[in-house]
């Protein structure tokens, strides 16, 4: 009983990462429908810029975060304009094979500056933020990190719901033509998208470096994993994600802990190909109907 | 014997058939059995041993290449997963040859086959997903494979790989780069022949129709399901038969090459060759190989220079910095590929000096 609350709650934590990182890849998808391959590479770049301010430039931990989320998203307003605004219209492969390219670009640039080695923040996490229910123990990095995603999921609920920009990137998402004859700069909304999505992927990026150190192997590797999870939820729902991202932590350490640990990577790839072929939209998406 | 034949100065195709041929003129078609020769009797001549190992590798990805161009250029499947079936193809051919004791010559056709038979399987979900959907899933593919590969020890020996024996080929011993060069090299033009004639077929016609409007083409009455999981196991097949050769000229493989990786670099050929052109999938072979032997030699270079140790500067991650940018110059400046830029170099010449 105890060894199986602790996977649920291990599960529960691993998942709500996932459930993060692929919140920006939504976002993405659901304005431009353009599938991110770059996603982990986006989140590695956070790491790696708030591990520079931390340890190198040596800013208060705060004042660093902001500035990696502001990092962010200048980046993901520069990839947009410079790769993917001529790519507007192209057929499906150019842009899927632009963000690979664009991930073995940053990966390495970033394996070339950092190396391949495990990097890690300097401890600053206070312990009381543990939390202890008996024998089940939750690290304080995982607290944060749920903290930390609550209150962005939260600030882009208002932003969606309520501010002007989020209703604009709503719309273009709902559906580009008729946005744009009402007035909407579709392109601004992509340049935005990106932006606000590279912005979720260095916040998710620093919080995979504090739980895990900072590896960009690994965290490429997880960006991949973002595939199963936005599959499950839809890939066109921000919710959805956070949903799928919980359902894969719990079927990883389930199976890492009760049948082998080897298998634990690679099932989330079968469900993956079980749910595309029972029901291809997720279990959230939006299904497209198509016409001849 | 009839005229020889010389570029028109309009189109005068009466019918279809001069439509499809593939030399517009004799030249084309002298030119073609030139440079076959010269491949076949200069090439081996004047090349040293590390050469001649380049060639050997050009031309095994090329085989690989051109099916996954038959799979993405003509059927318009997009494939994440080339890399593992070429996987799945030397591991067939390793496992032939030693536990079973397949000959050289019947193990490279059979593990294509193993391979058509694993490319169809995984090729499956492409019955109800198309576009982005079927290729996350060929992505679920590769993950799956790669796992299957590694763990299932009984047969592929997990990580301590397999040893092939030498391979024979009539009675005689390959070993060494020339001989496998010209081994590798009839394969290839063969499975070229076969893929430049397959677009011309019924066949191919389909796989075209699928990719441009894969609904009317279905109204056309092709059976769409059964025509993209035949472009499936081509693809493989072709993949397959490459890994297989791969495995006997290496001599001795492990599961480390077959990752996702290598199927971005596949894909990556097909696009900076040319998708929907097999002779643009030669030349990405070409342009991929010869990039990572000179960005190799360049960071010996490096290396020798010593400006290196302090900045860490390693092969892997220049290759994978240069390989993405290539991809994406290519995408934005040049989407057709180097075969477009040949036939514009070409035409070029033809029409000087009124270019236009």
């Amino acid at each position: 009983m105890d060894f199986f609350l602790q996977l649920f709650v291990n599960g529960i934590s691993i998942g709500f990462l996932y459930g993060l990182s692929a919140m920006g890849f939504v976002m993405i998808f659901k304005s431009s429908s353009v599938l991110n391959f770059a996603h982990g590479e986006l989140m590695a770049i956070g790491a790696f810029f708030f591990l520079t301010l931390v340890t190198w430039a040596k800013l208060p931990i705060v004042i660093a975060f902001l500035v990696t989320l502001l990092g962010s998203f200048a980046l993901g307003f520069v990839v947009e304009r410079l790769f993917l605004r001529p790519l507007i219209g192209e057929s499906l492969i150019f842009v899927i094979m632009l963000t690979v390219g664009l991930a073995a670009m940053f990966k390495g640039l970033l394996l070339l500056g950092f190396g391949g080695n495990l990097h890690m923040y300097p401890d600053f996490l206070p312990e009381n933020l543990a939390i202890h229910v008996g024998i089940i123990y939750v690290p304080p990095v995982y607290v944060a990190s749920f903290v930390i995603g609550m209150v962005f999921l939260l600030l882009f609920g208002i932003f969606f719901k309520y501010s002007s920009q989020g209703i604009y990137m709503r719309s273009v998402a709902d559906n580009q033509t008729a946005s744009l004859s009402l007035g909407v700069h579709v392109r601004r909304v992509f340049a935005l998208s990106w932006a606000i999505a590279a912005l979720v992927a260095g916040m998710s990026g620093i919080v995979l470096g504090i739980i895990n150190g900072i590896n960009v192997h690994e965290i490429s590797a997880i960006g991949l994993k973002v595939f199963p999870v936005v599959i499950l939820g839809g890939l066109d729902s921000i919710g959805g994600a956070i949903i799928g991202g919980l359902i894969i932590g719990l079927l990883e350490t389930f199976t890492g802990g009760y049948i082998s640990t080897s298998l634990r990577d690679v099932v989330p790839y079968g469900v993956l190909v079980f749910i595309l072929l029972v029901k291809p939209y997720g279990l959230f998406g939006l299904v497209e109907i198509e016409r001849v | 014997m009839r005229k020889l034949r010389f570029h028109p100065c309009g189109n005068y195709k009466e019918r279809y058939e001069e439509e499809l041929s593939i030399f517009e003129t004799d030249f084309g078609r002298l030119w073609l059995w030139i440079g076959l020769l010269f491949l076949f009797i200069a090439v081996p001549l004047i090349c040293g041993p590390y050469t001649l190992y380049v060639c050997n590798i050009i031309g095994i990805t090329a085989i690989a290449a051109i099916g996954l161009n038959i799979l993405i250029g003509f059927t318009g499947q997009i494939s994440l997963g080339h890399g593992a079936f070429f996987g799945v193809g030397a591991y067939a051919g390793a496992i032939l040859a030693t536990s079973v004791g397949f000959p050289f010559w019947l193990a490279v056709p059979a593990a294509g086959l193993i391979t058509a038979m694993v490319g169809m399987v995984f090729g499956i979900p492409s019955g109800r997903l198309k576009g982005l959907y079927l290729t996350i899933a060929t992505l679920a593919g590769q993950f799956i494979i790669e796992y299957i590969l590694v763990h299932w020890e009984s047969l592929t020996r997990g990580t301590m790989g397999i040893t092939l024996p030498t391979a024979t080929i009539f009675g005689m011993e390959l070993s060494g780069d020339r001989s496998f060069f010209y081994v590798i090299y009839i394969c290839l033009v063969g499975m070229t022949l076969i893929a430049v004639n397959l677009v011309r077929t019924k066949y191919g016609r389909a796989f075209i129709a699928i990719r441009d409007n894969d609904r009317a083409a279905e109204g056309m009455g092709i059976p769409i399901f059964r025509y993209k999981l035949l472009s499936f196991g081509i693809s493989s097949f072709y993949a397959g038969v490459a890994g297989a050769i791969w495995a006997f000229y290496m001599i001795s493989i492990t599961t480390e090459p077959f990752t996702l990786g290598l199927s971005v670099e596949y894909i990556a050929m097909v696009i900076i060759g040319g998708l929907g052109s097999v002779a643009g999938a030669i030349y990405g072979a070409i342009f991929i190989t010869g990039l990572n032997e000179v960005l190799r030699w360049a960071t010996d270079i490096f290396m020798n220079m010593g400006i290196s140790t302090g900045i860490g500067l390693n092969v892997a991650a220049l290759r994978e910095f240069v390989f993405g940018l290539a991809i994406v110059l290519f995408i934005l400046f040049e989407p057709k590929g180097l075969a477009e830029v040949w036939r514009i170099i070409r035409s070029n010449f033809r029409l000087w000096p009124f270019s236009y």
